[in-house]
């Protein structure tokens, strides 16, 4: 077995998040009633138009640029066509001769297998980028026996990236998916939701004997709901690939359907004689023309990209690897980081507290780090009446966690919840003088030495303000009573 | 006014006795909605005639035009009855495009080029028969039946925007909106003795016209005087929202138009579009008159070499067959339209639908839009006919960097007669050659009635440079006052 090598191309499809779709006003909000979200244009009803949505096209142009790709200066659409229910216009709009970039790449790290400790680089070519349309929904009632179709997501923007065939194993590609998904995230182009079909991977594989540089017949896998999907389906494929090979027989070029139960792949069509897509440039829209000033425009807009900010946690703000690490996985996360650290002015306390308190409250409501809706500003704000001494590190984390559940203020959940600590003296010590009145057996003991008490009396004192008085200053005026006599 | 009177107005002309109140729009509508009774059975110009609704708006027009202040300046056409074309949406109106697949078709919407001409107060009268999704020469190619000529009822009207064409001829409509692909307004027009106009592409918003081929459709009117041709053209253009190919154009000034003299321009006839071989008898005689008499009026006349126009019907015929393939996918049954019945599966239903939802022509054109567009003959048919129209074009901006127009016949022939053109597609297809090579470059084209030797209508076809319709149409004019025209066909 181990003298052949599996070889994966990847075409990832990447929905964008613009307000509207890519041809029409629609919105393109997930979710909502069946059809709720169509016009005459995205239904394709006759005499309509697509319109194109600049937005798309700068989403577009930000991404080829984030993936190291040459962007076309004349970019252009063409009509794909084929018949489908889902398909309302015979047609999709997509780019086969002009797309809007060609020839990136992307440097992917992951863990090497064999010591679990170090990390491997390999550099994934990136064949081209394009813009195209999505189709609609079929959904099939098995008890009517019927099927529904929901055109709501006919328009809505894709990005499709296709790959070299340059993986050579299941870890690489998921390294890929995975450091792709998280650039989008960071550049805000898509949600990325595997599960929502906001990011599908059609996985194209093929294997060959080591040594070979002809690559062999391959399949496209699709159907991939989830990154382990994805792992699962290039095992397996390449296991049943391996075996016909083999036998000295032959891999046919299909599409197969990955059954995620089953955990087995099964055909869906033969691609030999399936596709005929009669593509033809789309006479409906004029070419896009895309100039160097729009080009540094848009490359201006590009946020720091996690891989940059990573190296920016651990060299300047002297964060250790592995935090650096974990708060670059999500831009939540970062962006949470980076505004405590800047509240705060201390970027180690505000590591410390993402990856600890914040961390586990997110682990505890189930929620991966990815999207969540704590106000920026709330830890650095927690952290700071921290350092003040107005709270207790207790009422810190209880305010961390209102304010992620309930969008509290911090301030005015502390004022609301009486939690600001009794920080003035003044008031402070009638306290310490009624406990001291109340325990004279041990005030004795310990003027005669026995310095134990002191612990004693300040946990009598803190009991009495209910354990809301600022520990140092409640010490202090303790400690001048003490002395005073 | 007489009915008979009325009916021979042209639509300026009407415009202008109801802004007068020497007439009513709802005598116009109701003098129109009579001939109409008499002449469509025979005739059938229209797909629907709008009977209720017509005289309704009729009176609302007129309602205003009396209580008016002094001096309120009217929108162009109010009160004028006209006609569209039946591949041209008017909300809550039949759609059918002359196809059974569009039968019971319901427009969601309102094509911008029919909001305009409402704007500028004009009243949609009806939808006008044509050939199905505009595929055809006479306008029997429709699922609803043959179109007649208005002056012989042996003929056909030409087409595709034969019905547009036969109600303006026939006084069953004082103007109407058709749409030009390779030829589809200016050939009728030039069959029915009427003026039509194919804007430069682009020029008209597409949004609402059902498409044919995308890179060539352009909506024109046909009409009786070259100055309603102007007024349409400037109502029915501009740049548009939901059309990105639309773009804003100059509007063309009538009175610039009137003072227009062919002295001194340089007329060019490309040789390929007017020839002894290719061309009827009384066509090469009623084109000779027309020469002499721009000569005499002082323009410079000469034959001009253009042979890549030789490849002009096939590139025309490849090009718009593969759009048109792609363009008719969505009538696949599914949505809206005809649906086949007694299906087995999806594919069944797709075949069954197509097979018996479209009409001879329209299929033809599928098959051959697919074959040239089939991996197999992408390169040497769809490639070779796209780098062809780009000389086409190129032909022309050599051509108008030495010439003010271009002139040659609208169509080889007369009208045919019924049933003709259907014998030989291959022999329709090339009598579009003198029509497709404005369309192939975008640029426009006016079809100007004459008289051909026998006393029966034809049209001689001025071309201009891109949005040169200033000049187009002041020749147009300069021909129609000036020149051996054709009487006015208001009333057949």
């Amino acid at each position: 077995m181990r003298d052949f090598e599996t070889v994966v191309g990847l075409e990832v499809h990447v929905e964008l998040k613009t307000e509207s779709k890519i041809f029409c006003s629609c919105p393109t909000a997930f979710g909502g009633a069946p059809n709720a979200h169509i016009c005459e244009v995205c239904a394709g009803l006759p005499g309509a138009l697509p319109r194109l949505n600049r937005k798309v096209v700068d989403h577009a142009v930000m991404t080829a640029l984030a993936l190291n790709c040459e962007v076309t200066r004349e970019s252009r659409f063409d009509r794909k066509n084929y018949f489908y229910p889902d398909l309302p216009k015979g047609y999709q709009i997509s780019q086969l001769y002009a797309p809007i970039g060609r020839d990136g790449y992307v440097d992917i790290e992951y863990p090497d297998k064999k010591d679990g400790t170090s990390m491997l680089k390999k550099r994934i070519r990136i064949h081209e980028l394009h813009m195209e349309d999505d189709a609609g929904k079929l959904v099939h009632d098995p008890i009517k026996n019927i099927t529904k179709i929901d055109f709501s997501r006919c328009g809505v923007p894709l990005l499709e990236i296709v790959t070299e065939p340059d993986f050579r194993s299941e870890e690489e590609v998921v390294a890929f998916l995975e450091q792709l998904r998280i650039m989008l995230r960071f550049l805000g182009v898509s949600d990325c939701k595997m599960q929502e079909g906001s990011l599908r991977a059609d996985v194209n594989l093929s294997v060959r004997p080591i040594g070979q540089t002809s690559l062999g017949n391959r399949t496209e896998m699709k159907n991939l709901a989830s990154f382990r999907a994805v792992a699962k389906a290039i095992g397996y494929e390449a296991a049943r690939q391996w075996a016909v090979v083999s036998e000295s027989g032959r891999i046919p070029r299909e599409t197969r359907r990955w059954d995620e139960e089953k955990e087995m792949s099964f055909p869906m069509r033969k691609k030999e004689d399936a596709s005929e897509y009669k593509y033809f440039p789309e006479p409906d829209l004029p070419a896009i023309r895309i100039t160097d000033e729009k080009i540094e425009e848009v490359r201006k807009q590009i946020p720091e990209l996690p891989s940059d900010k990573r190296r920016r946690y651990i060299e300047q703000l002297r964060l250790p690897a592995y935090d650096a690490g974990i708060l670059t996985s999500q831009k939540p996360l970062a962006v949470l980081f980076e505004r405590t650290a800047e509240l705060c002015g201390d970027p180690k306390e505000a590591s410390n507290w993402i990856m600890g308190e914040f961390m586990k409250i997110l682990n505890d409501h189930g929620n991966s780090g990815e999207d969540f809706d704590l106000r920026p500003d709330s830890l650095g704000e927690i952290i700071l009446l921290l350092q003040k001494g107005r709270i207790s590190r207790a009422s810190a984390k209880a305010l961390l966690l209102s304010a992620y559940e309930d969008g509290s203020i911090p301030e005015k959940e502390a004022e609301k919840r009486d939690l600001w600590l009794i920080g003035d003296k003044e008031v402070l010590r009638p306290i310490v003088k009624k406990v001291l009145e109340d325990n004279p057996k041990a005030l004795s003991e310990y003027r005669s030495g026995k310095l134990k008490n002191k612990q004693f009396l300040l946990g009598q004192a803190m009991r009495e303000t209910k354990g809301k008085a600022d520990p140092s200053i409640l010490e202090g005026v303790l400690q001048e009573y003490l002395e005073s006599e | 006014m007489e009915r008979e009177t009325i009916l021979h107005l042209s639509a300026l002309e009407l415009a202008k006795a109801i802004r007068k109140q020497e007439i009513t729009s709802e005598q116009a509508v109701e003098a129109v909605l009579e001939k109409t009774d008499k002449t469509e059975t025979d005739l059938h110009a229209y797909v629907s005639v709008f009977r209720e609704d017509a005289p309704e708006i009729a009176r609302k027009r007129d309602a205003f035009v009396r209580e008016m202040p002094e001096g309120t300046e009217l929108p162009p056409l109010w009160g004028v009855p006209v006609a569209i074309k039946d591949n041209l949406l008017l909300q809550g109106k039949k759609t059918t495009c002359g196809s059974k697949m569009l039968e019971n078709y319901i427009s969601p919407y309102t094509a911008t080029c029919v909001e305009k001409l409402e704007k500028a107060g004009a009243i949609v009268i009806g939808k006008t028969n044509m050939d199905e999704f505009g595929m055809g020469v006479s306008t029997e190619n429709s699922f609803f039946g043959p179109t007649i000529h208005p002056l012989d009822p042996t003929r056909v009207p030409g087409g595709s925007s034969g019905g547009s064409a036969a109600a303006v001829g026939s006084g069953s409509a004082f103007a109407a909106l058709g749409t030009d692909t390779g030829g589809s307004v200016r050939q009728p027009a030039a069959y029915c003795g009427l003026f039509g106009l194919r804007p430069t592409y682009g020029t008209v918003s597409r949004h609402g016209l059902v498409a044919f081929s995308s890179s060539m459709d352009v909506a024109g009117p046909i009409t009786r005087s070259s100055l309603d041709l102007a007024a349409i053209y400037n109502i029915v253009t501009g740049a548009d929202d939901k059309d990105m190919t639309s773009v804003c154009a100059p509007s063309v000034d009538l009175l610039a138009m009137k003072q227009y003299s062919p002295k001194g321009k340089r007329i060019g006839i490309p040789k390929q579009l007017f020839s002894e071989e290719k061309m009827d008898q009384e066509i090469l005689k009623a084109m000779k008159i027309a020469i002499e008499e721009l000569e005499s009026s002082g323009a410079r006349i000469d034959l001009i070499d253009m042979p890549i126009l030789d490849y002009a019907v096939a590139v025309y015929y490849i090009l718009s067959s593969a759009e048109a393939s792609s363009n008719l996918s969505r009538y696949d049954g599914i949505r809206y339209g005809y649906r086949a019945s007694d299906v087995k599966d999806l594919a069944d239903l797709y075949t069954k639908t197509r097979s018996e939802g479209f009409g001879l022509e329209v299929k033809r054109r599928i098959l051959l839009g697919n074959y040239v567009l089939s991996s197999e003959h992408f390169e040497d048919c769809y490639r070779k006919a796209e780098k062809a129209r780009d000389q086409v074009r190129s032909a022309f901006d050599e051509a108008f960097s030495e010439h003010d127009l271009l002139l040659s016949p609208t169509s080889p022939m007369v009208a045919p007669k019924l049933g003709e053109s259907l014998k030989d597609p291959l022999a329709a297809y090339v009598s579009d050659l003198c029509t497709v090579p404005a369309s192939l470059a975008g640029i426009p084209a006016v079809s100007i009635p004459v008289q051909s030797s026998t006393g029966f209508p034809c049209g001689i076809q001025l071309m201009a440079r891109k949005f040169g319709e200033q000049e187009l149409l002041g020749a147009s004019y300069f021909h129609e006052k000036h020149c051996t025209s054709l009487e006015r066909r208001g009333d057949a």
